[in-house]
């Protein structure tokens, strides 16, 4: 009886299950959501709390065309998803090259604003509650740029070696999961940041 | 119903030199990605540092046991809580009910393994570093005898204690990374446990048919990943803080004291919601098997965790009544805690109701759950009577509370990780574990726990506060103090007796055979120890009992489903 | 160990059962005490029926329904109950409801302790908390003061309560005196008030609820309730500058021209220290070391020398004076009432 097979009515209709990149992927989502929203609460809280040093207002600009760049990569990395579906590898190493370049603005654009703020301006992680929170919380949603970018870059080189075929890609399409919520964030940082603190 | 099964295959390979073939079983363990032994490792690890966390309970409690001892220095003192209090939350706590549900929820869902088996690998072995990283603290620094650099800013390490000014040195620093290194640990454990539950159930087993332990544990996840990113986020800026200069938690340029609070809370709450479902998980499976009786409510079980997974995460400010809140804000956060008490109840209702009417079998391991159920009764009603903030402003801070969750990490917590021994012991090992030992274990632990934590709340209410070396002879707490230090000399009593159970049961305790206890869910279909690969075919299933179904055709859950009309009780005319 | 205070223990276990308890919070002598008090006899009685019922039910459960077979084989299962909607709802909606009770009724509590008129005749007490020591200032009547703290009793009819603003010089502390009121935390950068009526003459005590450090467990709050005399008569006295008594003269220099003074004040001399506690009448408490040991020459002899003879990890550094400048200083120190 322990080991006789367990059948009973055999079902129906087919056992499809969810995709365990997918899932995978959207938890570990939801946890660094968690650790970005302290970040972005402790930014909130402290707004207009500094005792000193510069303001928001005085050093901040709004960072409109690295956004832009970030924001159309999201577009670029789902062509490369929807071209390897279709099985079009040429495609997608271009779209996906396209999404290493515009990521690559992106933080180039952040390491010129945050020379700036640095050498002309004076403002770093220990001059004030404001240096304190926009560091962290710029400084920790650029880290997860980065290792996005190194990952594409990865992806990248294995499409153009013509390693990455059709069936890969959902494992393609978990990775731009990462990229699309990366750049999800950065419409919340951008928010909090730039237009709600100054 | 015992069928000759070997234990241990390796038993078989007598010809092998004994040198090459320990090697050889080290190498498999180091390098295993199954989740079974990945799950045993994760239990041995924690039974290891219960014995050490344990260690250091007792020293206190010599300490403690008249006024104004000098048993250890405070420094020393203050050193062994903080340790004592993370080294029971993170390294026996959460690894030992990650490993029990590493090792049951593949088994119960009819699946080969973990989703993913490499990253349940490198999660265990990234909390198991974490755990040296912060014993390597006693080391460190100023070496043994003056307790190294241990951790001694409490195991909620309030801020600014935790600044340099207050912390100079690397204790805090131990703290801060061992706990950073676990947490990512138990992300990939619990990210493992929800993408297996979702994405990897054998055929028939919708949501509404799966078994209780893998449901708590989904919820248990989904908390983890909610609550752990706060408890990183707060450890990533305190590191800041002390090397980057950084001032989030800095009162002298304006930070505050309050919103590390706030951070550690929003994990701290829920965590302690993560290391009690798993609780509730195995009671869920253990009372209705020695009921004979399935769960009463299912439906309503599943909800109420749920419920208790969600509202946990509006509750932490109860920790922080007498911070200074202002009164719209303690009394939002004791609504918040009252309403938990709804769905808690509802569990305690419906395992009595499970109770009622069956025929109740007193093993060992059923005797521990009924402690719980017992003793999370008691330890729920302490809860709500601190949830009334004015209450918890004199309660608060003293050793009421560290009665009260003492009584819920031991009396229920610990009770039901027992129970869930005796009960999963014999599927791991394939032999039973002895029912004599069992219940002496059972009966010292229930005198030596009543003793200490009973007694606890005494002090608490006659002003005692917690994390305090010594006291004042005036104040009327010795007698009580010195009570409660005799409870855990007996609780260690027990705990050994357990040790002994366990490690003599392997050698010669009568084989198990898959199935002893005539339960319903998959694992008792397979062969104990299971092979390697669990099943040699996927089963398919078609309730939620599968195997009452095989044993009862004439009565099967089939009939019972979720969504049907009414269950009505039904008279069995025969067996 | 226990051998060695065998008899003592034996007889201090007898006797402080017997002694009434100076921290019960079951004994509230104060209006918040009181409330809270009235509160948790109603809390108390509803989780003990909880209690009583819930456990009775196990109880019952487990003798009646108890497997009577020796061994499970051949026994019939008993009826499998899957659940039942009316049951419950039932255990929902009543929980419910008690939950709603409960949370009015703390309601009630959180806002006429937090909210409480302030009568006009209040005393206002700035309390500092320090690692680990108490600071206590009467910013209208010009006193500064450690660790002992002197209210005047607020008998009927006149209700005199003294409101207390709180914060921290460092890390986080907790003032609590059971039976006058609940905790309140002391919190570096931010201000806390809370407030207390003792209403019958005597010595409260209680000891500092926040994990600060080291000495936590040393630094002991005692408050005395004085009549409207005693406490004026104790205001006035505070406010002399300190005793210049000529006979301490060599102690007196040998604390002025010495490290003491960096830390210390002293009012009428030079000493204006900040870090440690005012010293300015020191002679006439009852305690040091924030009240873990009697004021005696003894005591403070040994405290000086050593602040680690009775609260190692104080932030006092041993003084390192000879024995001569040690006993001179003590005297003159002893003097300071």
């Amino acid at each position: 009886m322990s080991e006789a097979v367990l059948k009973s009515a055999s079902p129906n209709q087919p056992w499809t299950l969810p995709s365990r990149g997918i899932v995978g992927m959207t938890c570990l989502i939801i946890a660094e959501i968690a650790i970005f929203v302290i970040f972005v609460v402790a930014y909130i809280f402290y707004i207009g709390k500094s005792l000193s040093g510069p303001m928001p207002k005085d050093v901040l600009e709004l960072p409109i065309f690295t956004t832009i760049c970030l924001l159309s990569s999201s577009l670029t990395v789902h062509a490369a998803v929807s071209a390897l579906r279709k099985g079009k590898q040429l495609l997608c190493s271009l779209w996906l090259a396209a999404t290493v370049f515009l990521g690559g603005i992106f933080i180039a654009g952040t390491a010129h604003e945050w020379y700036d703020l640095i050498y002309k301006h004076g403002l770093t992680i220990r001059t004030n509650l404001f240096g304190t929170t926009f560091y962290s919380l710029v400084g920790l949603h650029a880290t997860h740029v980065v290792i996005g970018l190194i990952l594409l870059s990865l992806a990248l080189l294995f499409s153009m070696r013509g390693e990455m075929k059709e069936e890969h890609s959902e494992k393609l399409e978990v990775l731009s999961l990462y990229w699309h919520f990366v750049d999800g964030v950065w419409v919340i940082v951008f928010l909090v940041v730039y237009v709600l603190g100054r | 119903m015992a069928t000759q099964i070997p234990v241990n295959e390796l038993h078989d390979q007598g010809a092998q030199a004994p040198r090459r073939l320990w090697l050889e079983m080290l190498h498999g363990w180091v390098t295993t990605v199954d989740h079974k032994k990945i799950g045993l490792m994760y239990i041995g690890y924690a039974l290891i540092f219960l014995v050490v966390g344990g260690f250091e309970a007792l020293l206190m409690r010599v300490q403690l046991a008249i006024p104004n001892n000098h048993f250890v220095s405070p420094e020393v003192f203050n050193g062994l809580f903080t340790m004592h209090g993370t080294t029971m939350v993170f390294f026996v706590g959460m690894p030992i009910l990650f490993g029990f549900g590493n090792y049951l929820i593949p088994l119960m869902i009819g699946a080969r393994d973990m989703a993913f088996p490499r990253l349940n690998a490198f999660s265990f072995w990234i909390s198991a570093f974490a755990g040296f990283l912060l014993y390597f603290s006693y080391i460190g620094g100023s070496g043994l005898y003056g307790a190294g650099s241990a951790p001694d800013v409490g195991w909620f390490a309030y801020a600014p204690l935790t600044a340099r000014v207050f912390s100079p040195g690397h204790s805090t620093d131990y703290w801060t990374l061992a706990l950073l290194l676990t947490g990512i640990g138990s992300i990939g454990t619990a990210l493992n446990i929800v993408t297996t539950i979702i994405c990897m159930r054998c055929p028939g087993m919708k949501m509404s048919r799966l078994p209780l332990l893998p449901w708590i544990y989904l919820v248990m996840s989904g908390l983890t990943f909610v609550a752990i990113g706060p408890l990183t986020a707060a450890q990533i800026m305190l590191m800041l803080d002390r090397y980057v200069g950084s001032h989030f938690f800095d009162t002298q340029a304006g930070g505050s004291a309050v919103l590390w609070m706030h951070f550690f809370w929003i994990f701290g709450h829920p965590e302690v919601y993560i290391l009690v479902l798993p609780a509730f998980a195995f009671a869920n499976e253990i009372i209705p098997v020695f009921s004979r009786k399935a769960i009463f409510g299912y439906p309503a079980m599943v909800a109420a965790s749920v419920g208790i997974g969600f509202i946990s995460l509006s509750v932490w400010a109860h920790h922080m009544f007498t911070v200074g809140l202002g009164p719209g804000g303690n009394t939002f956060f004791v609504l918040a805690t009252m309403i938990i008490s709804v769905p808690t109840g509802i569990k305690i209702f419906n395992w009595l109701a499970t109770l009622w009417g069956g025929k109740i079998q007193l093993t060992a391991s059923m005797m521990f759950a009924i402690g719980f159920l017992f003793q999370f009764l008691v330890a729920g009603l302490t809860g709500i009577m601190l949830s009334v903030a004015p209450f918890d402003w004199q309660l608060g801070n003293s050793y009421f509370v560290v009665a009260h969750f003492h009584y819920v990490l031991v009396g229920a917590i610990l009770f039901m990780v027992f129970s869930a021994f005796y009960y999963w012991y014999p599927k791991m090992t394939g032999r039973m574990l002895n029912e004599k030992l069992g219940k002496w274990h059972f009966w010292l632990f229930v005198i030596g726990f009543h003793l200490t934590f009973d007694l606890m709340h005494v002090p608490g209410m006659l002003g005692m506060p917690r994390r305090i070396y010594t006291y004042e002879a005036d104040r009327g707490w010795m007698i009580w103090n010195l009570l409660i230090s005799s409870g855990a000399i007996i609780q260690t009593v027990a705990t050994i007796l357990f040790v002994y159970n366990m490690v003599s049961s392997y050698f010669k305790g009568p084989i198990a055979g898959s199935d002893p206890w005539d339960a319903w869910t998959l694992e008792w279909s397979i062969p104990s120890p299971p092979p390697s690969y669990n099943f040699a075919e996927i089963p398919i299933v078609g309730s939620r009992r599968p195997l009452w179904d095989l044993k009862h055709p004439d009565d099967p859950d089939t009939d019972y489903e979720m969504g049907q009309a009414d269950p009505q009780e039904k008279q069995e005319e025969g067996a | 160990m226990f051998a060695s205070q065998g008899s003592c223990g034996f007889t201090a276990i007898i006797l402080s059962a017997l002694v009434a308890d100076p921290t019960n919070i079951f004994e509230p002598a104060g209006t918040p005490a009181r409330s809270i008090f009235s509160l948790s006899m109603l809390v108390l009685s509803i989780t003990a029926a909880i209690f009583l019922i819930v456990a009775g039910i196990l109880a019952y459960v487990l003798v009646k329904y108890r497997s009577r077979a020796s061994n499970g084989e051949g026994e019939q299962e008993p009826p499998q109950i899957y659940g039942s909607n009316q049951i419950e709802l039932s255990w929902t909606v009543i929980p419910i409801l008690i939950v709603v009770m409960l949370f009015l009724a703390t309601t009630r509590v959180v806002y006429t302790t937090e909210r409480a008129q302030r009568p006009a005749n209040a005393l206002d007490v700035t309390v500092i908390g320090h690692q680990f020591w108490w600071e206590y200032r009467y910013p209208e009547l010009g006193v500064v003061t450690a660790n002992e703290l002197h209210v005047p009793v607020s008998d009927h009819p006149q209700t005199l309560p003294t409101y207390l603003t709180m914060s921290s010089a460092d890390t986080d502390h907790s003032f609590w005196v059971p039976r006058l009121a609940g905790k309140m935390d002391l919190i570096p950068n931010k201000v806390n008030t809370m407030w207390i009526d003792p209403q019958m003459k005597g010595l409260y005590l209680g000891q500092c609820a926040q994990y600060c450090g080291v000495q936590h467990a040393k630094m002991l709050i005692r408050v005395y309730a004085d009549s409207p005399e005693e406490f004026a008569a104790w205001v006035e006295h505070q406010r002399q500058p300190a005793v210049d008594d000529p006979g301490v003269a060599e102690g007196r220099n040998v604390f002025m021209h010495n490290a003491c003074i960096s830390c210390h004040t002293i009012r009428g001399t030079v000493a204006t220290g900040r870090f440690g506690p005012d010293l300015t009448h020191v002679g006439g408490r009852e305690t040091i070391a924030s009240g873990s040991v009697p004021n005696n020459p003894a005591n403070l002899r040994e405290f000086i020398d050593n602040p680690a003879n009775f609260k190692p990890g104080a932030l006092m550094p041993p003084m390192h004076l000879d024995t001569h400048d040690l006993d001179a200083v003590t005297a003159y120190l002893t003097t300071l009432k």
